[in-house]
């Protein structure tokens, strides 16, 4: 058994009296794609939020390549990172949010070579020549110099991914990445994040698309009121779930589609 | 064509009919009476002798006029970019997690917005009675700076600080709701691209902020201009005061002022134009016109006729 490029440990989130996650372990090995379902205020994105530390989680560990995430030792005494420091953590994890929060003074080209450029100081020039390839990758090559408000949502996702994908992350998260679209603008975003995986990018995604995790998925986790319920191979988890409430889930959600 | 239920009538074709457009009669009718007060109006102010036209003509310009007009532009200027440079600084010290922070910029904004600009000139001017030097040296070491502040304070070192700390506090409370007005999403995305704080308040929330401030900002360097004027209590010589000098000798005070007036209006014109060619340089939902042709086109704006689109 590999390490795991990514291993979460009894992780925990409460808002005020409101417990969110109650203690969460997963494990994301390099190279596969996992997919988190689950009915709404299960704690999916509070759980992606936690992995990269945009929401400190009240107790528990995130480890990426054995290293805690917003945590350091000196000694024998545990300290908080501070927000610089937890910074060169996050380039290593790129998210995808569920309404894209592209800069909107930016052009697409700017988008994707921006962080490149000023937070590992990669020369413009080759920072747009990269970009350049990241855009043609998600299908975006003749829309560069367009800014966000020119683009459908459909194109401004793609390029969200691209611009996720400019600082070489070991690891991508998407919130419910083509949630905000309308139907026939799912598909171009679904199947970039299908080239992707076949790259062998890898991924962590919450969504709804249940045939985008049972095709593409290595890994499925099923969440509900801020615990794991079930998990395991997506084909296996779907066609048999052994828990009522992955069974009722899934009913749910597959007599919708 | 199919049958329409309704009965047909012969004379009454709406696809061949053109409408006539609501007749707005109260507004012709109101404009009417407007003219004709504007008329009455501009026929007191050309014909009545005392305005001497003659004497405003000689005047306007004049070397004493320009050069006070140099000085309004430059005080109005100079006063701005430092107040907007204190501003960023008083809204990010604001927004910033430190207590010490948050107080001292409060504290700075709740005092300049709260005493008038012409109480701070006067007492920036007498700073020196206040403190009489300010000498900065090594603790047990020789002396690096020894000042005499009567030497520092001149008349137009104390009206820039009196009128750029009023604009900064102005600017701060600006740009902090601007600030505000970016949403979180960006910083959000900043933070997992592995940008600093300071690395996404620079490159992405402020260029975004300033933005949205740019016609507030627009609207300061207008009241700004006027302020200015608050300098002849310094025997500054702006624009002002140098009509107040020549009236002074000549006791032909309304045709002097009315030259200071017709300067102030020019003036105000040029920035209300600029901050809309500036406004829509930077707009990136409109097309974005360069800012020499976003000029013209403000300029040509006023007497542009309405489109027939905009009348259908
Ligand atoms: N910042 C916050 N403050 C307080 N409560 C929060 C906050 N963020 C999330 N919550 C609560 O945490 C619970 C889980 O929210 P979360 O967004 O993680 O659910 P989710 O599984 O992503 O749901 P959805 O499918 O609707 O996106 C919800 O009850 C929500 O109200
Ligand atoms: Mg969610």
């Amino acid at each position: 058994m590999t390490t795991p490029l990514l291993k979460v440990e009894r992780l925990r989130k409460s808002f005020g009296n409101h417990e969110v996650l109650s203690g969460i372990d997963m494990e994301v090995h390099r190279g596969d794609v996992t997919c988190i379902v689950g009915p709404s205020g299960s704690g999916k994105s509070t759980l992606l939020r936690c992995l990269n530390h945009l929401e400190k989680p009240s107790s528990g560990a995130v480890f990426l390549k054995g290293e805690p995430i917003g945590l350091k030792w000196r000694g024998e005494r545990l300290f908080e990172m501070s927000f610089n420091e937890l910074a060169k953590q996050r380039q290593k994890m790129g998210m995808v949010f569920q309404g894209f929060h592209l800069f909107p003074h930016l052009t697409a080209l700017q988008n994707v070579s921006e962080a490149p450029m000023i937070v590992s100081g990669v020369p413009r020039a080759r920072a747009e020549s990269e970009a350049m390839e990241l855009l043609a990758k998600v299908g975006l090559g003749d829309r560069a110099g367009h800014y966000p408000h020119q683009l459908s949502g459909g194109q401004q996702q793609r390029c969200a991914i691209a611009r996720a994908l400019a600082m070489k992350p070991e690891l991508v998260l998407f919130d419910e990445p083509t949630s905000a679209l309308d139907p026939e603008l799912i598909g171009e975003v679904l199947s970039v994040m299908r080239d992707l995986a076949r790259e062998g990018t890898t991924m962590v995604v919450v969504t709804h698309e249940m045939s985008f995790a049972r095709d593409v998925a290595e890994h499925l986790i099923f969440m509900d009121g801020g615990v794991i319920v079930e998990e395991g191979n997506p084909r296996e988890v779907l066609a048999h779930p052994r828990e009522e409430r992955t069974r009722a889930f899934l009913s749910r959600v597959l007599e919708t589609a | 064509m199919p049958e329409t239920k309704t009965k047909p009538t012969p004379s009454r074709d709406i696809h061949a009919a053109t409408p006539v457009p609501v007749r707005h009669m109260g507004q012709w009718l109101a404009g009417a009476v407007l003219l004709v007060v504007a008329l009455l109006f501009l026929e007191v102010l050309v014909n009545n002798p005392n305005m001497q036209w003659a004497v405003v003509f000689e005047y306007l310009f004049s070397p004493d006029i320009l050069k006070g007009l140099g000085i309004t532009l430059m005080l109005t200027l100079l006063a701005m970019l430092l107040g907007l440079l204190l501003g960023v600084i008083l809204a990010v010290m604001r927004l910033s997690s430190s207590r010490v922070f948050q107080s001292v910029a409060w504290g700075w904004i709740w005092f300049f917005r709260g005493v008038p600009p012409l109480v701070q000139l006067i007492f920036w001017y007498n700073m020196a009675l206040l403190i009489p030097r300010i000498t900065i040296s090594v603790p047990f070491g020789p002396t690096l700076v020894n000042w005499d502040v009567n030497d520092l304070i001149t008349p137009f070192s104390a009206a820039i600080m009196g009128l750029a700390f009023t604009e900064s506090a102005y600017a701060a409370e600006m740009l902090r709701a601007g600030i505000r007005a970016v949403s979180g999403g960006q910083t959000e995305a900043c933070a997992t691209l592995g940008m600093t704080r300071w690395q996404s308040l620079r490159r992405i929330v402020l260029p975004q902020a300033l933005r949205i401030v740019i016609p507030p900002i627009g609207n300061d360097t207008i009241s700004m201009l006027k302020f200015s004027s608050l300098v002849s209590i310094l025997a500054l010589p702006d624009l002002l005061y140098s009509a107040q000098m020549i009236y002074a000798r000549t006791y032909q005070t309304i045709p002097l002022l009315i030259v200071a007036t017709i300067w102030y209006l020019v003036l105000t014109t040029a920035f209300t134009l600029i901050e809309h060619a500036v406004e829509a340089h930077f707009d990136v939902t409109r097309s974005r016109p360069s800012l020499s042709r976003a000029l013209v086109s403000n300029l040509k704006a006023p007497f542009a006729l309405r489109r027939k689109e905009d009348l259908a």
